[in-house]
């Protein structure tokens, strides 16, 4: 049954369109491969996945509703990056050649010469696309030789429209390739930050995808199979990445192979769900637009106001979580603030609370002014009389707080 | 998190402020903690850039690393903030006690008298949040296997002889803190939200400047707007008016000051250098040059202070609030745990045992696993012994059940040569415990340990009735005041109130073929080309 | 064509037309090959993959038996008291011919199933047993012998249940051993973190076989091929959406078990139920959407209802094994959690449906954690996401589905809330990836809507 939920990749025109109607006038911001790993995070919330699939610039978005989004990373740490890949890629790749040795079982240099075709690094992303899919070709033609594909340039196609997505390395040889994926996050005693390599899981899971869609392509055909098979065409990715990180506190690179598996079922699933984008524009009221379009003093020209009615009209899905993965967070905070929304408290209060939806309603439910019969309610006072009790205060003087 | 915990963040959004979660305090605070405030470079994972210390509100000292890239400055500022750590672990050691026990000689199989000396005071340092001890950590395993002048190979760049020392208490008093109920180094934030809730959640908790803003929000502001503000507030030049309690900084601080600082550091000292090659060191252009190089300095030190300072006092503020709490019964009993692993872990030192390896072999994995179970229940357990909040959060689950005894009918087992108590309890309550019949049960806060048994539910009229079994002398009749009187409140608990003794586990020298047989020593030596290149 | 079915790949192509009775003969054969008479240079370890109801208990019994057939004495590691005495009183009654040592700890009486038969032997102390053919006991027990010889042979039965410090505490105990478990079912557990020791060999809060394999790379799995307990009309679905890579089948063919209802169905929703379950195998009793809490009062009674109306109908189970009447002790409740357990044994009291064995027979009620290794004729279930507000990693685990949905001879009925699919799309996926640690298969995720998606297909509205 996956099988045909997740296929479905619409090439539908008409929602690509209303979609751009609603960025309006502003530059579309692309779906690159964090936005799309990205969508994972809270696949529930209907106001992302609109805006994310319009384009729209949600950073700008958060500064115009005067909720700016706290993110940033330090000059220090984008240095630190830049340095560590230069020095893999530096001399014709030749640090990054020793784990893809180890783990890959490339051969020694005389062996089998490694071959690093110009990718146009300066051109359009189109134009860059198209060399990177001939290069692919050209590999997938000689399976006896090794290729790197430096920095190459996949296309994706989501939601109808295309996403361009560059992975840091794709190594081609026997007619397989495999995606590299190098991080600044050290390795250390073999050990890494669970949650970065999920991200990077997650991240290199896309770029499997797209290379997966360039298969398919070239052989004109569509692999088949359950949610964790390998689709075997030629030049078809392989299912475990190539994680290339800093060794403990040094330059020196290290590599683990990291089984996807899980995260290309989960990314599937996610851009077979951007296809029910439409159900969402349907919702819409007409006239709804997000653009961001500035003026010649680089301020938004659309009044706040609409703006804010035009975000509102989206339901969003927020929790805490949202405050570390989404722009929009601290707007979505204050709007469940302002609902008295039980979200606001975490995700995992909601179990506890069954229908009860509101800080209002627990308050009263616990202060015993609920209907008889809610086993939530009748819950929620019984441990208000414990904690009462605990706290030595009388549960009454606790339920006229309530009251007051 | 438990519906009780819930209930208490609900109450915190209507009222505005932090609700008590706890109605004494759960953690040993010394009277003498050292505070910790550590900062990361961003340039380099673990390397760090700065550390404010002290037992002194009034006076924290600072140790920087000008240039967070520099290995030299780096070591100078380890052995700076050894030589500032490793003399207060040491005071604690000042007065020892000797403690009296016994084991079995191996041949007679007669028991003979030994003596262990146990310091009678430990360590506590406090950080602002897991990172901080995180961030702590990665220090201590970046230095304890370093190299020092004073090794047989001391290697090209031989570290202070403290910096190794420095590293491996890190790593113990960091991996200590893994143990639950331990307390030889308490992150501030979960110390906190331990015994107060606040009308966010935990994972905002987790920034410290916010939760504490939910304690004393300014007049006018609620909770919510107060962290609001110390979340995101910023002042002109576009620097957030409460800075992060780290260990990293945040990045406009990085791009806005400190880069723009370390950068005239940078130009300072490239300057000086010039000025003594090109016109020798005592020049007045060196000298003027030097003067500049110091400034830059103290402009560095300047700017770190100013964003350390304000996480220096949440902390103070957190063990202010913290010492308002009377102290929990148990604490002192944990608190000898403590003190034990401090001392093992000084003795360990002292007879050169070599430092913790990189990972643990396969026995002291399963021994710390068995270790944090045990101490995980016995936490538990006191916790609920200690709080009757903590009681009632058990109450709610269907642990355990309080009332007012309404019945106590004596009986006796006559099975024996003598007859032993055996009475039946019967307690009123309106809690509704998983009592299935037959099942066990402990009373709490009883003169004794006693157990019971389950012999009747009835849930329509929140009877349950027990038959003590223990806990009330080796006579006919039970010995007075070992059962609660009719109209006296007791609890039961149905777990056991003690932790269970964890099974012996092999010598890792006998590490089984199942397990890879037994670890190879050959990995965790000394080292100085790996860290830091 | 069967004499050249591997037991180690039994590939589902090929076992559409072949026995099964003859594929599972193959594997046992050799199993115990490898175990009673291991070659020169063989590892001493032998791992057996056992899907649900694939004849574990019977291969423990026969390995047992054969070993002493072949002058040895063994001993046998089981995960929790209930276990070993089932462990004996199966061995006892299997093989009376053995004497059996059952080693208890001083505070966990063994059940009186256990001591019934005069081949038995229980005690605390180990030295009152040694001499035994052999000596059954938990791990916990295990891990506190001391002062004994090893023993040559041991088998460790629910290996996958068994954490890796338990097996590093008893495996000084025996030289060799036989490791019988269901790599399917819920995966073992601590209360405390244990990130520091993730992706390493021998991390103690994995699973025991997990660490075993790790070290002794020539040890090669041995697996069942056939489900003897699951019908053919659940067999696929297990099989594919909990054992993608390691598929098995039913030993029974479509329409050799039927479950026949003894009167007519009333018209409720219920009993309409009770008949999809009989004809197809499964049942989604499905409640209107709503967010509840776990004991969600209308769930826990539509389950009690379900079971009331089971045995009211006077259904009759007839397979490969005759026709028995449903009666209680053939009905088993699954739940997530305890205080639904407790929840569903209220409502059915209630109806006067026993709950209680001690007094008789009765209807097990009890957890997926609980559940495991049993089997019953028809099991209900509280669906783990039933009225959820969202998903979490507990309520998602493979094993505790798989536990849930494999422990019927005929027929399960999932009781749960619409909108479960839904709250499967919302779901966040940012899983953390720990270096070194295998991925386990399937994902949570894919398993549910893969039973979802059957279950969609036998949806009676309540």
């Amino acid at each position: 049954m996956n099988v045909t939920r997740t296929e479905q990749i619409v090439h539908a025109a008409d929602p690509a369109r209303r979609l751009a109607a609603l960025r309006g006038g502003a530059e579309q911001r692309g779906l690159d491969a964090r936005a799309l790993a990205a969508l994972a995070a809270n696949p529930g919330c209907r106001r992302r996945a609109l805006l994310d699939a319009a384009g729209v610039d949600k950073t700008a978005l958060a500064d115009r509703l005067g909720q700016p989004a706290p993110f940033g990373r330090s000059p220090f740490a984008i240095a630190r990056g830049n340095i560590f890949e230069a020095r893999l890629k530096a001399d014709g790749c030749a640090a990054l050649l020793d784990p893809l040795r180890s783990r890959l079982g490339l051969p020694a240099e005389d062996d089998a010469p490694l071959r690093v075709p110009d990718l146009l690094p300066r051109s359009t992303p189109a134009a860059r696309a198209e060399r990177t899919a001939r290069a692919l070709a050209e590999a997938v033609a000689e399976p006896a030789a090794w290729t790197l594909l430096d920095h190459p340039m996949l296309r994706l196609t989501v939601a109808g429209s295309p996403a361009y997505l560059e992975p840091d390395a794709v190594v081609m040889r026997g007619g397989r390739c495999t995606v590299v994926e190098i991080k600044s996050f050290p390795v250390l005693d073999g050990v890494a930050d669970p949650a970065k390599v999920g991200a990077a899981a997650r991240q290199a899971a896309v770029y499997v995808l797209a290379l997966q869609e360039a298969a398919e392509h070239r052989a004109g055909a569509r692999a088949g199979g359950g949610p964790y098979e390998a689709r075997e065409l030629p030049g078809s990715p392989e299912t475990s990445v190539l994680l290339v990180c800093p060794k403990d506190f040094g330059n020196r690179p290290t590599a683990e192979l990291i089984d996807i598996r899980r995260e290309l079922a989960t990314t599937r699933r996610q851009l077979a769900r951007m296809t029910r984008i439409e159900e969402l524009l349907d919702a819409l009221p007409p006239g709804t637009s997000f653009d961001l379009l500035p003026d010649a003093g680089g301020q938004p020209t659309r009044p706040v106001v609409e703006l804010t009615a035009a975000v509102e009209a989206v339901p969003a899905a927020y929790s805490p979580e949202c405050l570390s993965s989404c722009e929009l967070g601290f707007h979505c905070r204050s709007q469940a603030r302002c609902e008295g929304a039980v979200e606001q408290l975490g995700r995992g209060v909601r179990g506890e609370l069954g229908s009860i939806r509101t800080v209002g309603e627990a308050l009263a439910a616990a202060s015993g002014g609920a209907p008889l019969g809610d086993e939530a309610a009748a819950r929620l006072g019984y441990a208000a009389a414990l904690r009462a009790e605990a706290l030595g205060v009388p549960a009454t003087a606790m339920a006229g707080a309530v009251a007051g | 998190m438990s519906l009780l915990g819930t209930l208490a963040r609900l109450e915190a959004v209507r009222s505005g402020r932090a609700e008590p979660l706890a109605t004494v305090r759960h953690r040993h605070l010394s009277d003498r903690p050292l505070v910790l405030v550590p900062l990361a470079a961003a340039a380099e994972d673990g390397a760090p850039l700065a550390v404010l210390l002290g037992t002194d509100r009034s006076a924290p000292r600072l140790h920087i690393v000008p240039q967070p890239l520099n290995r030299g400055q780096r070591y100078a500022f380890l052995a700076a903030f050894a030589d500032d750590l490793l003399p207060y672990l040491e005071s604690c050691a000042a007065e020892v006690e000797r403690i009296e026990g016994s084991e079995k000689d191996p041949q007679t199989g007669e028991k003979i008298p030994t003596f262990r000396e146990l310091s009678a005071d430990a360590p506590q340092l406090i950080v602002p949040n897991p990172g901080a001890a995180q961030h702590l950590a990665l220090l201590g395993r970046a230095t304890r296997f370093r190299r020092t002048a004073e090794d047989p190979d001391p290697g090209r760049y031989p570290a202070p002889t403290q910096v190794p020392l420095l590293g491996r208490w890190l790593t113990h008093l960091t991996d200590r803190a893994k143990v639950p109920g331990s307390s030889l180094l308490l992150p501030m934030t979960g110390l906190l939200a331990r015994h107060w809730a606040t009308g966010q959640s935990q994972l905002e908790d987790q920034h410290l400047g916010a939760q504490l803003a939910w304690h004393e929000p300014p007049s006018g502001l609620s909770g919510a707007e107060a962290a609001r503000l110390v979340e995101s507030g910023r002042d002109e030049r576009g620097q957030l008016l409460h800075p992060p309690a780290g260990p990293t900084t945040d990045p406009r601080f990085d791009e806005k000051l400190l880069a723009p600082a370390i950068g005239r550091y940078d130009a300072a000292l490239a300057a000086l250098r010039h000025a003594q090659d090109e016109d020798g060191p005592e020049s007045p252009r060196a000298q003027s040059a030097q003067a500049s190089a110091e400034r830059a300095v103290e402009q560095l030190r300047a700017l770190l202070t100013e964003v350390l300072l304000p996480t220096w006092h949440d902390v103070w503020r957190g063990l202010d609030l913290l010492r308002t709490l009377p102290p929990a019964a148990h604490l002192p009993e944990r608190w000898e745990s403590d003190r034990w692993s401090f001392t093992g872990h000084r003795e360990r030192v002292a007879a050169g045992e070599p430092p913790q390896p990189r990972r643990d072999d396969a026995v002291t994995a399963a021994r710390k696993l068995a270790q944090r179970e045990r101490e995980q229940v016995r936490t538990d357990v006191q916790e609920a012994l200690d709080d009757p909040l903590a009681m009632a959060e058990r109450r709610l689950a269907g642990e355990a059940f309080s009332g007012e005894v309404t019945e106590l009918v004596p009986d006796w087992d006559t099975s024996g040569r003598t007859p032993k108590p055996r009475p039946l309890l019967t307690v009123r309550t309106a809690d509704h415990p998983h009592a299935d019949l037959g099942r066990e049960v402990h009373r709490a806060g009883g003169p004794a340990v006693q157990k019971a048994v389950i012999t009747a539910v009835d849930p329509e009229q929140g009877l349950i009735t027990v038959r003590v079994a223990s806990g009330m002398g080796r006579k006919k009749e039970p010995e007075p005041g070992s059962l609660p009187a009719v109209g006296e409140r007791v609890t039961f608990t149905l777990f056991e109130l003690t932790a269970r003794q964890s099974a012996p586990l092999p010598e890792p020298d006998d590490t089984p073929w199942t397990h890879g047989g037994p670890p190879s020593a050959t990995q965790d030596s000394p080292t100085t080309a790996e860290e830091w290149e | 064509m069967t004499s050249t079915v591997s037991p180690l790949q039994p590939s589902p192509g090929v076992s559409l037309g072949t026995d099964p009775g003859a594929a599972a003969d193959a594997a046992v054969a050799a199993i115990l090959d490898a175990t009673v008479r291991p070659a020169a240079r063989a590892p001493r370890g032998v791992v057996v993959d056992s899907p649900p109801g694939a004849g574990k208990s019977t291969l423990v019994v026969r390995a047992a038996q054969e070993l002493v057939g072949a002058g040895e004495r063994l001993m046998i590691v089981a995960q929790t008291n209930s276990q070993v005495d089932d462990l004996v009183d199966r061995l006892a009654l299997k093989a009376p011919g053995l004497s059996i040592g059952r080693l208890h700890g001083s505070d966990a009486r063994p059940a009186p199933e256990a001591l019934r038969h005069p081949n038995v032997t229980a005690s605390t102390k180990p030295a009152d047993l040694l001499e035994l053919d052999v000596v059954v006991s938990t791990a916990a027990k295990w891990q506190w012998v001391k002062d004994v010889d090893p023993w040559r042979h041991a088998i460790v039965d629910e290996a996958y249940q068994m954490r890796s410090d338990a097996l590093l505490a008893v495996a000084r105990l025996f030289e060799r051993a036989l490791f019988v478990g269901d790599p399917g079912q819920l995966d073992p557990f601590t209360v405390v973190g244990t990130e520091q020791w993730a992706g390493l060999s021998y991390d103690p809060s994995s699973s025991a076989v997990v660490t075993l394999l790790a070290h002794n790379p020539a040890i090669v799995p041995h697996r069942l091929p056939v489900s003897w307990r699951l019908p053919a009309s659940a067999a696929p679905l297990i099989s594919t959406a909990f054992y993608p890579y390691t598929p098995f089948r039913s030993g029974t063919g479509p329409g050799e078990r039927l479950l026949v209802a003894g009167t007519r169905p009333d018209g409720s929703a219920v009993d309409a139920a009770i008949d999809e379950a009989a004809e197809h195998g499964w049942a989604l009793l499905e409640l209107p959407a709503r967010l509840t809490v776990r004991t969600d009062p209308q769930a826990v009674a539509a389950v009690a209802a379900t079971v009331r109306r089971l045995l009211d109908r006077g259904l009759t189970a007839h397979s490969e094994q005759g026709s028995t009447p449903l009666s209680p002790g053939r009905i088993a409740v699954g739940t997530a959690h305890r205080d639904q357990a407790a929840a569903v044994r209220a409502a059915l009291t209630a109806l006067g449906v026993p709950v209680d064995s001690t007094a008789g027979p009765a209807v097990t009620v009890d957890t997926a954690n609980r559940l495991q290794g049993r089997e019953y004729d028809v099991t209900v279930v509280l669906h783990p996401l039933s009225g959820r507000p969202d998903a979490t990693a507990f309520h998602l685990e493979t094993g505790r589905l798989c536990v849930l949905a494999s422990r019927h001879r005929h027929a399960c009925i999932v009781v749960a809330r619409a909108g479960i699919a839904g709250l499967l799309d919302e779901h966040p996926s940012t899983e953390p990836v720990q270096l070194g640690v295998t991925v386990k298969f399937p994902d949570g995720w894919e398993a549910n809507h893969a039973v979802l998606a059957q279950l969609a297909e036998h949806r009676v509205r309540l």
